[in-house]
């Protein structure tokens, strides 16, 4: 099995324990007792980080040394059969994400579209952004980069899975992987770094490529002239070197970024694995947190990055009058497309009504 | 008997009667594993009085009788096992009367499910119907009969305790109307205050006489239906999770799920909760309520709720459910039929072993999505079985494992719901003799000639 590269002495050496203190969901401010509480982590001692962790991925970032406290803290969570969610649904992810089998692959070209095991993806990619690519894509948990189980103590999983994935992804002979989430950019750019695990192609963050096909497309841009609220999910942790793009992406598009507090290095997670491992009622007030501020500063539009996270909070978004939408989409609008992702308003006549009057606006 | 065919053309005109062998193919048979048996002749009636008069005819010439809805039963209800007449009642498909404030609908025989459900969105949306998970074309009348269960059985009781009048042709061909439609021109009770003669006809498949028009209760439909989702890996807590769920009153409907195919079902219990509400604070409140109640799982990590993707909410609040077709065809052949025994909650452990314990030994894929009665006084068990239909191996298996499940069930202090005539004997071998006399006492009474539906409810 890989095993994690973790430098005990940058820890030693640290005197901010940016890790515990900068966290949103524990209070470590006194950063003495964080320092005696990670070390308690790095020892393999029982400490009440493992317990109250709601898995952020936050630290990844927050610590200066890339150090991987996030993934430490995973580790120990495992070693210790500390359950951040409820047995049986770290179960159910296990189970629905191994590889049966019934993966789709496209007419691979040496670049080509990673899905991941994301289905939602399949609406959003289309149109003059991926009129030469669409079709060299693949999808499946074959090429899930597993990277989830993060949220549910199980590195094991990733470790067993990840090598074979790769592999996987190898075979079919592509040199450039477009990763449509970044959680799997961040499984290869980081995670797979972390644990000795080669990645024989070259990841692309779909930011990236967004970026390059807006600018060979600029003349076709009509800018949105709106003020949106960004989303920054768990995984854009793994890579925050990649959220440089946002704003790049947004300056084309001629899209505002409110300057809000839930943003950036201050984001907050959409909550929905913290309903799952924490509660509804932290996950309510988190969630209301954040809409709340999105509202405040005059979103029109809520940006996804991730698609859990659109499913987590479109519904609450569109019940604050901001219109949910991912990255792609709004780059999409902006190229004077129909957005690929409806929104979800079955069985909600009230929002469908609300929508509806607001694209009379 | 071809004056019966001749009598029959005159009664419901030529169109609609047919002694063809294609036609009697068809109708020797159901979509589960009884042996087809084929009728003599095919008759679709569009009035009462037309089935007055073959009922007549068919007691004169002692020629049986087999009503026919949907035939969708799976345990071979509508097939002739005597031959005769298999009565098809789909042309009689008015929806006769809709009374908005005491809440029911008077359908003819032959109204679906689907035709209703559509009706009322149309006509009454803040009206709805218990919509069981068979296809829309279910009728309503055959899935009373049958003492079906739908979407309001949680809190309603199954589909025949929502019956709010029946008429009825006896087997000498008069008309009988039951409830407080006897008296009045309103369907609204079935029975009470009067002696209750519903249970004359209801559960009897036909057998004690043809019903032709049936008052059905309807319900509020709220603004707003969610559904959630609850985990857990341990079987024996199911029954504890479904009384404190059902104790809240919150829930609209709970099925309790367990299959190992897709994989993301493998090892666990799916309680699937419905909600509903008129407002989204509504909404929230039982949510809340329900998660309360579960609580004490969560904190010990042996259960969760699981979130609801806003793709994956239209599938589970389909009505009627299509995650029943899916499953059917897991051995690519379309073939499915259940065992689904009546029984109290605390059985669903022993249950769920013997479905496994059946599953392994005759090599069949299963499944069960067992729903919850009336508050939980009770649930029915579904021990499901995929087969080929072109592995007559494979049909055979299933078959037994069915039998087997049916023994258990018994044994287990179940009732077989819509029993095949094989597992109607069980029933009746283990019954108190004084009941057995009694049921026979009445099926004698009302069907002296034994013309209707003959072999079912006929103790040996």
């Amino acid at each position: 099995m890989p095993e994690l590269k973790f430098d005990k002495t940058k820890c030693a050496e640290c005197k901010a324990t940016s890790c515990l203190v900068k966290c949103q969901y524990m209070d470590f401010k006194d950063k003495d007792k964080a320092k005696k509480e990670w070390q308690k982590v790095i020892n393999g001692e029982d400490s009440s980080v493992l317990e109250a962790c709601t898995t952020c991925y936050a630290c990844e970032e927050y610590c200066p040394f890339g150090n991987h406290p996030f993934y430490m803290i995973v580790e120990r969570q495992e070693e210790k059969d500390i359950l951040p969610a409820p047995r049986p649904i770290v179960t159910m992810w296990i189970n629905q994400c191994e590889p049966v089998g019934r993966f789709m692959v496209g007419k691979i070209e040496e670049k080509a579209l990673s899905y991941c095991f994301m289905p939602q993806l399949n609406a959003l990619v289309g149109g003059k952004l991926f009129e030469n690519i669409a079709h060299s894509s693949f999808f499946g948990q074959e090429f899930f980069c597993n990277v989830v189980y993060l949220h549910y103590a199980k590195m094991s999983v990733i470790k067993d899975r990840l090598p074979k994935v790769i592999e996987n992804i190898a075979r079919l002979g592509v040199k450039e992987v477009i990763c449509l989430h970044d959680e799997c950019y961040g499984c290869f750019t980081s995670l797979a770094p972390a644990y000795g695990i080669e990645v024989p192609f070259k990841p692309i963050h779909y930011y990236e490529f967004l970026y390059n096909r807006l600018k060979e497309l600029e003349n076709e841009i009509k800018p949105l002239n709106v003020k949106v609220a960004y989303q920054r999910n768990c995984s854009a942790r793994l890579c925050p070197e990649t959220d440089h793009y946002v704003d790049d992406i947004f300056g084309l598009l001629g899209v505002e970024r409110i300057k809000r507090e839930y943003d950036r290095k201050n984001a907050l997670c959409c909550a929905e694995i913290i309903r799952m491992a924490k509660g509804p009622a932290m996950a309510d007030d988190l969630q209301k947190k954040n809409i709340d501020d999105m509202v405040k500063f005059g979103a029109k539009y809520c940006v996804f990055n991730c698609p859990a996270c659109y499913d987590s909070l479109a519904e609450k978004v569109i019940k604050a009058g901001i219109d949910p939408i991912h990255m792609i989409d709004l780059c999409r609008l902006a190229l004077g497309e129909e957005r690929g992702q409806k929104l979800p308003l079955e069985g909600m006549p009230a929002l469908q009504a609300a929508m509806e009057d607001r694209q009379y606006e | 008997m071809s004056d019966v065919y001749e009598v029959l053309q005159k009664i419901v005109g030529k169109d609609y009667v047919s002694s063809r062998a294609e036609e009697r193919y068809f109708y020797g048979r159901d979509p589960g594993l009884m042996p087809p048996h084929e009728p003599d002749y095919v008759v679709m009636p569009k009035t009462t009085e037309e089935v007055q008069e073959i009922i007549k005819l068919a007691n004169r010439e002692k020629v049986p009788v087999t009503p026919k809805g949907g035939g969708l039963a799976l345990t071979g209800l509508v097939i002739p096992l005597k031959g005769g007449i298999v009565m098809d009642m789909k042309r009689m498909d008015r929806i006769l009367e809709l009374n908005e404030k005491a809440r029911y609908v008077v359908v003819e025989a032959g109204v679906t499910h689907g035709a209703l459900k559509s009706y009322l969105q149309k006509h009454h949306p803040h009206l709805r119907h218990s919509i069981p998970d068979s296809p829309p074309i279910a009728t309503i009348v055959a899935n009373a009969v049958i003492h079906g269960q739908g979407r309001l059985t949680q809190q309603r009781g199954f589909n025949s305790d929502m019956v709010s009048g029946l008429e009825v042709v006896l087997a000498t061909g008069e008309l009988c109307r039951i409830g407080s439609c006897a008296l009045s021109s309103q369907w609204f009770s079935k029975g009470p205050p009067l002696p209750d003669l519903s249970g004359l006809f209801l559960g009897w498949f036909g057998s004690t006489g043809i019903i032709t028009k049936l008052g059905m209760k309807l319900y509020p439909c709220k603004k707003i239906r969610d559904v959630m989702l609850f985990l857990t890996d341990k079987v024996d807590l199911v029954p504890e999770v479904i009384r404190k769920l059902t104790h809240t009153e919150m829930v609209e409907d709970i099925v309790v799920t367990a299959q190992p195919i897709p994989l993301r079902f493998k090892g666990n219990f799916y309680i699937v909760l419905f909600i509903t509400g008129d407002s989204e604070e509504e909404i929230e409140f039982k949510k809340k309520m329900a998660w309360e109640a579960l609580m004490v799982y969560f904190e010990s990590r042996d259960g969760g709720f699981v979130s609801v993707t806003p793709d994956m909410k239209p599938p589970f609040l389909a009505m009627p459910s299509k995650d029943t077709a899916r499953f059917a065809d897991v051995s690519k052949g379309g073939g499915f039929e259940y065992s689904g025994p009546i029984a109290p909650i605390d059985k669903y452990p022993v249950y769920l072993e013997k479905l496994e314990e059946l599953a392994s030994k005759y090599k069949l894929f299963y499944s069960s999505a067992a729903r919850v009665i009336n508050g939980g006084h009770s649930m029915m068990f579904s021990f499901s079985y995929t087969f080929n239909r072109a592995n007559p191996d494979e049909m055979k298996r299933a078959k037994v494992a069915l039998d087997e499940a049916a023994e258990f069930a018994l044994e287990e202090d179940g009732v077989i719901w819509k029993p095949n005539i094989n597992e109607q004997q069980m029933v009746m071998e283990r019954m108190d003799p004084n009941t057995l006399k009694l049921m026979t006492s009445i099926k004698q009474l009302l069907d002296p000639n034994r013309i209707m539906n003959p072999g079912n409810w006929e103790a040996k």
